[in-house]
C-alpha cells in the first residue's frame, strides 16, 4: 500500500520521540550525575547495613517513607527535624535509590541521627503503637522470635514499655531485624554540605 | 544566562517548532488527514448504523437514540468484518480471560492493603502479608496482569478491524501470553517472598523481566505482521495510538530493567521516566485508541475532527514522554530536569483538550445513546475521567500545588483516576463490545452489566473523593510545621476507611463482571438469533454472510 508510508511515519516518529525523552530524562542525568563524588563524611554501608537496606527494600518501607528532605525555602521539612535539603552526593552509595514518593510516615534520611537507640527501633518494629500512639505503621512481629525461658548468649532481647511487655515471654530479634536497625541507625546525612547540587556538579567536571 | 534556562528555552523552542511543523504538514496533506479519513472504520454506506453487541439486540432503542437511518452493510463488508473478527477471536479471548483473573487477584491484594492502612495490627504474622508487599503485589497484578493484558487483548481485536485484514501470527500471541503469565506469576511470588528490585513499578526481579520482555514482544508481533498485509489505504488514528504504544513499551521496560546500570539519584530520574511513560506511552495510547474506535463505531458517527485526533496523538507522544520528573519536585535532582517535566506537564493540556473536544463533539450530548449502550456508558465516562485526570495531573505538577499534594494520598487518588477511572473503565466498555463478537453470544444478564457499572462508578466516586480530600488535608497538615507529624496521620484515618468502603464496592463490581464473563464464555442461557452483528440487518442476510465468511476462512 503506497510503500507503507504511514508505517514509516509511525515508526520514525515513535522512535524519535522516545529517544528524545530518554535523552532528557535518562542519558543527560546519567552523564551529569556520574561524576558526583561522595562527601568525605559519608561512609559506604557495612555488610550488615547493606543487608539491612535489602530488608528495608523487601518489606516495602519505601512505599510509606521518603528519604529526601526538601529545601527549607520550599517546604518546612527541616523544621520537622528531617534535616537539610539533600543533594545528589548524599546518595553516592545508594545504588538502588530509595527516595520514595509517600510520607504516610516521616522522612527517614536522617532517622539515625534523630533516633540512635537500637532498643527503640527494635521495639518500634515489633509494635509501633507502643512508642507512637496513633501510628498506622504495620507491626513486624515475624521479624522476632518469641519463646519461654531466658535468652541465649549473644541474642538481643526486646525491652518493651511495661504496658506492652509480655511477662514470661522472651522476644528475641532476628538477624533481619537487627540489620534493618543497623541500616536505620546509619541513615545520617547531618554533616554540613556547603555546595548546592549544581555547584557539586560543577566541581565534578 | 545559565545552563538550566538555556536547556529550558531550547526544549520550549523544539516543542513549539515541532508543533508548528506538524500543523503545517497536516494542512499540506502530508498526513492524509482529510475528514473522510475518519470514515475508514465504517462500511461504504454504514454511517448512521449503530453497533453495540452489548446493548439490547431485540429492541431498537440504541438505533432510535442515534436516529433512524437507511444505512446498511453490503454482504461483502459484513463477511469481511466477520473474517476479521474471527481471526482475532481466540488470541483476544486468551488475553482477556487472563486479564480478568489478574483483576480479581489485584483487587483482593488492594482491599487487603487498603484495610491494613487503618488496621495496622491486622494480618501481621506473615511477611508476605505486610503492607509493603501487599501493595506491590496489587500494583504488579493490576498493571502487568490486568491492564496490560486487557490492553493487548483489546488491541489485538481492534487491529484486524482497523486494517480490514485478518490477524496474522495468532500463534505468537499464545506463546507470548504463556511466557508473560508464567513470568508474572513468578514475579508476584518473588515480591511476596521479599525479592524485589526495589523501585516502584519495577519491583519484579530483572531475571524475570527478561521473560516479560520476550512475552510482550511475541504478543506485539502480530500487529506488525498484520500491518505488513493491510488492505486499508491509510491508518486510522487508533492504529497510530496502538502501534506507537506497542513500539514504546518494550523499549521503556527494557531500558528500565537493565541491571547494574542505573545508580543513586539517576536511578530515581530513570524510575519516573519509566513510571510515567508506562502510563503516558503505554496505557494512555491504548485507552485512547480504543475510545477513538468505539465511540464513533457504537454511534455510527465518524469522529468530529480527524485532524484534531492526529494533532492530539503527536502532542501526547511528545509532551507526555517528558513529564516523569514531576514525581521528584523538591528532590535532589538537577533543577533543569524537574523544570522541564513541569513545563511539559503544562503543555499536556493541548492534547488533552484535543481529546476532550473531539470526544465531546462526537457524542454530541447524545445521553440517550450513552444510556442504551453499555459500551458507551463505560467508555464515555472513562473518557471524561481521562480529561479530569490529565488536567489534575498538570495542576499537580505546579510547585505551589505539589508542595501540598506530593508525598500524600492525594497522589494515590490521582493515580487511580488515571489507571482506573480512565483506563480500566475504557477496557470494561471495550470488553462488553468485544466478547459477544468473540463467542457469538449475547451477554446473558443485562442487569449484571448495570450492577457492574453502578458498583464501580459509585465505589470509585467514594474512593476518589474520600482519598483526595484526605490526601489534601494530610498535605496541609504536613506543611504546617507547628503541628506534630502525627496530626497528618490522624487526619487521614476516616478517609482511609472510606477508601476501603469504596474499594469494596469496586471489588464487588469486579466479581459480578467476572461471573458474567464466565457465563458468556460458556454461552450460558438461550441463544438469541439477532445477537450477531447489527439489528438493522435482517437475519437470513447475516446467515448468508456467515456462510461466506466460513468458506473464505477455509479456502
Amino acid at each position: 500500500m503506497a510503500g507503507h508510508i504511514d508505517e514509516k511515519k509511525l515508526f520514525t516518529g515513535a522512535l524519535v520521540i522516545i529517544a528524545f525523552a530518554t535523552l532528557a530524562l535518562v542519558v543527560m542525568p546519567y552523564v551529569q550525575l556520574k561524576n558526583v563524588q561522595a562527601p568525605a563524611e559519608l561512609k559506604p554501608y557495612t555488610d550488615q547495613q547493606a543487608h539491612g537496606r535489602k530488608v528495608y527494600m523487601s518489606m516495602g518501607c519505601v512505599y510509606c517513607h521518603s528519604q529526601q528532605p526538601r529545601d527549607a525555602k520550599y517546604a518546612p521539612d527541616d523544621k520537622r527535624g528531617w534535616g537539610r535539603a539533600s543533594t545528589a552526593a548524599d546518595y553516592a552509595y545508594d545504588t538502588v535509590h530509595l527516595l520514595g514518593t509517600m510520607r504516610t510516615g516521616p522522612d527517614l534520611l536522617n532517622i539515625g541521627a534523630r533516633q540512635p537507640s537500637q532498643d527503640w527501633h527494635l521495639g518500634h518494629l515489633y509494635q509501633p503503637r507502643a512508642y507512637m500512639p496513633g501510628s498506622i505503621m504495620p507491626a513486624y512481629p515475624f521479624m522476632f522470635v518469641e519463646r519461654k525461658g531466658p535468652a541465649k548468649e549473644g541474642e538481643v532481647v526486646l525491652n518493651l514499655p511495661p504496658a506492652f511487655a509480655k511477662p514470661g515471654i522472651t522476644i528475641v530479634a532476628t538477624r533481619d531485624a537487627l540489620d534493618l536497625v543497623e541500616y536505620l541507625k546509619a541513615l545520617d546525612r547531618t554533616y554540613p554540605i556547603k555546595k548546592t547540587i549544581e555547584q557539586s556538579l560543577e566541581t565534578a567536571k | 544566562m545559565d545552563g538550566t534556562a538555556l536547556i529550558l528555552l531550547l526544549t520550549f523552542l523544539v516543542s513549539v517548532t515541532g508543533l508548528l511543523v506538524f500543523i503545517w504538514s497536516m494542512s499540506n496533506g502530508f498526513f492524509n488527514t482529510k475528514q473522510s479519513a475518519s470514515h475508514i472504520i465504517f462500511g461504504k454506506n454504514e454511517i448512521g448504523l449503530v453497533e453495540d453487541p452489548a446493548s439490547n439486540q431485540t429492541s431498537n432503542e440504541l438505533q432510535e437514540a442515534a436516529g433512524e437511518t437507511d444505512a446498511t452493510l453490503t454482504q461483502k463488508e459484513l463477511s469481511d468484518r466477520l473474517i476479521a473478527d474471527k481471526s482475532s477471536a481466540l488470541p483476544t479471548f486468551v488475553c482477556l480471560l487472563t486479564a480478568m483473573c489478574w483483576l480479581i487477584v489485584g483487587s483482593a491484594a488492594a482491599i487487603i492493603a487498603s484495610i491494613k492502612l487503618h488496621e495496622p495490627d491486622w494480618l501481621v504474622s506473615q511477611a508476605w502479608l505486610t503492607f509493603g508487599r501487599m501493595r506491590s503485589i496489587h500494583l504488579n497484578a493490576v498493571i502487568y496482569g490486568w491492564a496490560s493484558m486487557a490492553g493487548v487483548g483489546v488491541s489485538l481485536w481492534l487491529i484486524p478491524r482497523l486494517l480490514k485484514t485478518p490477524l496474522v501470527g495468532a500463534k505468537f500471541v499464545y506463546w507470548g501470553a504463556i511466557i508473560w503469565h508464567v513470568a508474572l506469576m513468578c514475579g508476584v511470588a518473588a515480591i511476596g517472598a521479599g525479592y524485589t528490585d526495589g523501585m516502584e513499578w519495577l519491583e519484579m526481579p530483572w531475571q524475570i523481566d527478561i521473560f516479560i520482555v520476550l512475552g510482550g514482544a511475541l504478543m506485539g508481533l502480530p500487529l506488525f505482521l498484520t500491518l505488513a498485509n493491510r488492505k486499508v489505504d491509510h491508518l486510522y488514528v487508533s492504529v497510530w495510538y496502538i502501534g506507537a504504544a506497542l513500539i514504546w513499551f518494550p523499549i521503556l521496560f527494557f531500558i528500565a530493567n537493565i541491571p547494574n546500570l542505573h545508580f543513586g539519584v539517576q536511578g530515581a530520574a530513570m524510575n519516573w521516566w519509566y513510571g510515567h511513560n508506562a502510563l503516558g506511552l503505554w496505557f494512555t495510547p491504548i485507552g485512547l485508541g480504543a475510545a477513538y474506535y468505539f465511540i464513533p463505531k457504537v454511534l455510527g458517527r465518524p469522529i468530529y475532527s480527524y485532524n484534531l485526533s492526529l494533532l492530539g496523538f503527536w502532542c501526547l507522544a511528545f509532551f507526555y514522554s517528558q513529564v516523569g520528573g514531576h514525581h521528584l519536585i523538591g528532590g535532589p535532582l538537577p533543577t533543569w530536569m524537574v523544570t522541564l517535566s513541569i513545563v511539559q506537564s503544562m503543555m499536556m493540556i493541548i492534547p488533552v483538550f484535543a481529546v476532550a473536544v473531539n470526544h465531546h463533539m462526537t457524542v454530541g450530548g447524545n445521553i440517550k445513546a450513552v444510556i442504551h449502550s453499555p459500551t458507551l456508558r463505560f467508555i464515555v465516562l472513562g473518557s471524561m475521567l481521562y480529561v479530569a485526570a490529565s488536567v489534575q495531573g498538570s495542576l499537580e505538577a505546579l510547585r505551589s500545588v505539589n508542595v501540598i499534594t506530593h508525598f500524600t494520598h492525594y497522589t494515590v487518588a490521582h493515580a487511580h483516576l488515571g489507571m482506573y477511572g480512565f483506563f480500566t473503565l475504557v477496557m470494561f466498555g471495550s470488553i462488553y463490545f468485544i466478547m459477544p463478537r468473540i463467542v457469538d453470544w449475547e451477554w446473558p444478564h443485562p442487569w449484571m452489566i448495570s450492577a457492574h457499572f453502578w458498583l464501580v462508578a459509585l465505589g470509585f466516586a467514594v474512593y476518589f473523593i474520600g482519598l483526595t480530600t484526605g490526601g489534601w488535608l494530610q498535605g496541609v497538615a504536613m506543611v504546617d510545621a507547628t503541628k506534630p507529624f502525627m496530626d497528618s496521620v490522624a487526619v487521614t484515618l476516616p478517609y482511609l476507611k472510606s477508601r476501603s468502603v469504596g474499594g469494596g464496592l469496586m471489588v464487588l463490581g469486579h466479581l459480578i463482571f467476572m461471573i458474567h464473563f464466565i457465563l458468556i464464555s460458556l454461552r450460558y442461557g438461550t441463544k438469541k438469533e439477532p445477537a450477531l452483528l447489527i439489528p438493522k440487518v435482517n437475519i437470513p442476510f447475516i446467515k448468508e454472510a456467515k456462510v461466506v465468511a466460513t468458506e473464505l476462512k477455509r479456502g
